[in-house]
């Protein structure tokens, strides 16, 4: 009997993803034995006509990384959408539009401008931009459409699972790699539709080691203004953490290691909007019932908007500056 | 005239596409490289508070996340004025060289090691890590694997997380070293060291012992004549971490020696319409298109162009490879004549492999990195600053402007590849033109060799063309330009 087939994919990503598969050392033995590769472009051979020859599902499981930002990105998408049974949204770009989709703030036409007019190091007395469809003096060569916004892959097409994180934690992978096996194996049935695997039902807060006195804040600081207590949270020690609104599942490495946590695992469970959270979280901590007080309080949260929504603005409701 | 376009990556996002234009007698017209993505995080960092930069400018590449952490650090130190504690930056410099140790392994055992180890004609099916590891054995292939992992383990232990690391900030760093995981990366350090002894031992029986390969690297097809960047320090000795950039052109003379904060004085930036990514040249000498030699502003920021750049290595057994490297290639081992031999570059890189492996060991048995002392908060701030480091794929340079808040008003970014996307145009054309000829079978060895000439450079294009050398699909389709019909077509499986 022929073995189930596996893709992993890379759409408009930083190559994170990838290399936290390869993190899981010696269990993609594993993985190797049990699936053959129908692709995975940074470690196997693999030819975009050869997908497309496939029957439609005849891939049991697609992991697919990065955002949707172009019109080849798109296609993609769609293709094995297709072709696979099941279809992961795999890392943030994929389920959120993460740190990338922050290009939603602004606009591909800003973009260019200061990429290639206006950045100091840029020499373009010409004013060239780049062009899809370009004539050079021996023909016609082209590049890919950008798009004006970043979409997680949740948006283009119907995604069966999530699995958050920026990267993935490479336990949490080798967990759901190794529950994938056994279910395929021993014909369990599939969790349903839309289950976030990898990650846990609670937050990073609940994760993390610090301890909790109930403390309300008077000021917010930033992260490096001061050298934070090691063993007391950081929220109520004025600094701006997301862990509140952040699902569980990282192991809170980042808080652990010193430093808040940025939102990388996406939105909790039934929460709608991570930004939102943020804000209702951060309102609940402040010491002060004036109004006018709690203004200038909040008023020295640099950012709010990169910072709560840091990871997840295209999924967000906001999805996008208006501009 | 016909066209033959080589997608180096099948997936359809690219990453890197090659058109190359043939006359009909058969001899090459042009060549395009073209890179088909832009994400703008030099426009959408604008509005970010600055000591964001660290956490936010790692997902430019999940490959090298470890170089832009460490170029926002030190580019938020300048913005902020402020000097880290001692501790704080060989804790830095802990990280970056047990990263550089892995990434760098990675590169010679998984993409360019098929090419010398398989050999540039064996069968596509063998060439790859696989095939590697058949030939030099499974031990071997599982050392790759474990050196792999020490690389990511020191990043996790000092930055918190093995990808993205997360505790550079202005001013230091966030996380303290117990004495416990000292001793772990004392081992990790020993280890790295004797692998690192190992892989110049591969290098010597199966690349330097073979003639063939000797003379492939140094024949005319992969040569040229460019300049050479790299980070050195106060001796003029290769730093990954800190120092100033010099510069040495490919007759060995200084071109340059910079300051980071100088940088705009020295390199500026080309555009192109048919490509999303810029090509940066030296300033002074002017862009006079994809052509080499001392006129041209091209250079090169690679391993081989680190080594040309400086005057020696910072670590014993590396200085001692340094000078065998430079006595057999051109018989002159204070360095002084630099190599222009692009395939070199892979020699050059398991020296610098030695380098981050006797650092690794060097800093780790430092008991000052268990300090407290890693973070002096900043009291002030410039508003502007400029933090370079060299990413294994290039010079990185970070320079960021800010307003009285540390708000991001301006910010720059000049990443590891990119410096060298004009020459990685023109080895290719140098390679294409001396392997396709009028009347010539477009075998997949030619495919191979012309692949070599980019493969070189380690290229990280959008940050993910790290693709497994002999797995990496290619496609080469010749049109005859008059009628569009496909004259020829050989692809790799």
């Amino acid at each position: 009997m022929s073995k189930p087939k596996l893709a992993i994919y890379w759409a408009a990503s930083c190559g994170g993803c990838d290399i936290a598969i390869l993190d899981i050392e010696t269990k993609i033995l594993d993985v190797a034995d049990f699936f053959d590769l129908a692709l995975w472009p940074c470690a196997a051979d693999f030819k975009y006509k050869d997908v497309r020859a496939l029957p439609d599902k005849s891939i049991t499981l697609t992991l697919f990384n990065g955002a949707i930002r172009s019109s080849e990105n798109f296609e993609i998408a769609q293709l094995l959408r297709e072709k696979s049974v099941v279809l992961c949204a795999f890392g943030s770009c994929a389920s959120d539009g993460c740190i990338p989709g922050l290009a939603n703030l602004t606009t591909r036409q800003d973009i260019w401008d200061y990429v290639y007019l206006k950045s100091p190091s840029v020499d373009n007395p010409q004013g060239i931009m780049p062009q899809t469809l370009c004539q050079v003096p021996e023909g016609v060569i082209t590049i890919p459409e950008m798009w004006n916004t970043v979409r997680p892959l949740t948006q283009v097409v119907d995604v069966d699972y999530i699995i958050p994180g920026c990267p993935p934690q490479s336990d949490k992978i080798a967990e759901v790699v190794g529950a994938v096996i056994d279910i395929l194996k021993n014909g369990k049935p599939l969790p349903p539709k839309g289950t976030v695997l990898g990650a846990g039902e609670k937050t990073c807060c609940d994760e993390c080691q610090r301890s909790k006195d109930v403390k309300k804040i008077t000021k917010f600081i930033r992260p490096f203004e001061i050298v934070p207590d090691p063993n007391l949270c950081l929220i109520e020690q004025g600094i701006v953490c997301c862990g509140p609104a952040t699902r569980s599942g990282c192991g809170a490495k980042c808080v652990s290691a010193g430093v808040p946590c940025r939102g990388c695992y996406g939105k909790p469970v039934n929460v709608r909007d991570q930004g939102a959270k943020m804000v209702s979280a951060l309102a609940s901590v402040i010491e002060s019932k004036d109004p006018k007080e709690i203004e200038n309080i909040i008023a020295a949260i640099p950012d709010p908007v990169g910072t709560f929504y840091r990871f997840s603005l295209p999924e967000s409701m906001l999805r996008r500056a208006q501009v | 005239m016909k066209s033959i376009a080589i997608d180096p990556i099948t997936r359809l996002e690219g990453h890197g596409k090659i058109h190359l234009f043939v006359n009909d007698d058969g001899s090459l017209a042009n060549c395009y490289f073209q890179i088909p993505e832009l994400r703008g995080f030099e426009k959408f960092c604008q509005g970010r508070p600055v000591e964001e930069m660290c956490r936010i400018t790692t997902r430019i590449c999940g490959v090298c996340p470890d170089a832009h952490h460490m170029a926002a650090a030190k580019a938020t130190d300048a913005v902020y004025g402020v000097i880290p504690p001692p501790a704080a930056i060989k804790l830095r410099r802990l990280l970056y060289n047990g990263f550089y140790a892995g990434d760098h392994t990675v590169h010679f055992y998984a993409l360019a090691g098929p090419d010398f180890v398989c050999g540039p004609d064996a069968p596509p099916g063998e060439r790859n890590i696989l095939g590697v590891i058949a030939k030099v054995g499974l031990d071997a292939g599982k050392a790759v694997i474990a050196q792999r992992a020490r690389g990511q383990r020191v990043i996790e232990i000092v930055g918190g997380k093995k990808i993205h690391p997360v505790t550079a900030l202005p001013g230091g760093m966030a996380k303290r070293i117990s004495k416990e995981e000292q001793e772990e990366l004392v081992e990790i350090g020993k280890k790295m060291v004797e692998f690192a002894k190992f892989t110049i031992k591969v290098f010597d029986d199966i690349v330097l012992a073979n003639k063939a390969y000797v003379e492939l690297i140094l024949s005319d097809v992969y040569a040229h004549q460019t300049y050479n960047m790299g980070l050195v320090n106060d001796r003029s000795q290769v730093d990954f971490y800190d120092g100033r950039v010099r510069v040495v052109g490919p007759d060995g003379r200084e071109h340059c020696k910079y300051e980071p904060k100088d940088y705009l004085q020295f390199v500026a930036e080309h555009v192109e319409p048919f490509t999303y990514l810029k090509y940066p040249f030296l300033k002074k000498i002017g862009w006079k298109g994809f052509v080499d030699g001392v006129d041209s502003g091209v250079y090169k920021a690679t391993p081989l162009a680190r080594l040309n750049a400086s005057e020696g290595m910072a670590t014993p057994l590396a200085q001692a490879e340094y000078e065998r490297f430079y006595e057999t290639l051109t018989g002159d081992k204070s360095g002084r004549t630099p190599v222009n031999a692009t395939l070199a570059t892979h020699w050059a890189r398991i020296i610098e492999l030695m380098q981050a492996s006797e650092a690794t060991l060097e800093l780790a048995k430092d008991d000052e990195i268990t300090s407290d002392k890693i973070h002096n908060p900043p009291q002030g701030i410039v508003g502007e600053g400029v933090g370079i480091v060299e990413a294994p794929r290039g010079t990185l340079t970070h320079h960021y402007k800010t307003d009285e808040h540390g708000i991001i008003t301006e910010a720059n970014l000049i990443v590891g590849t990119t410096n060298n996307y004009a020459p990685i145009t023109m080895s290719i054309k140098r390679a294409a033109e001396g392997l396709i000829t009028k009347g010539s079978e477009i075998t997949d060895s030619v495919i191979n060799r012309i692949e070599m000439a980019f493969r070189a450079y380690d290229p990280c294009f959008g940050c993910a063309t790290h693709t497994l050398a002999g797995q990496m699909p290619l496609e080469v389709i010749v049109h005859d330009a008059a009628t569009g019909e496909v004259v020829q077509s050989a692809s790799r499986n």
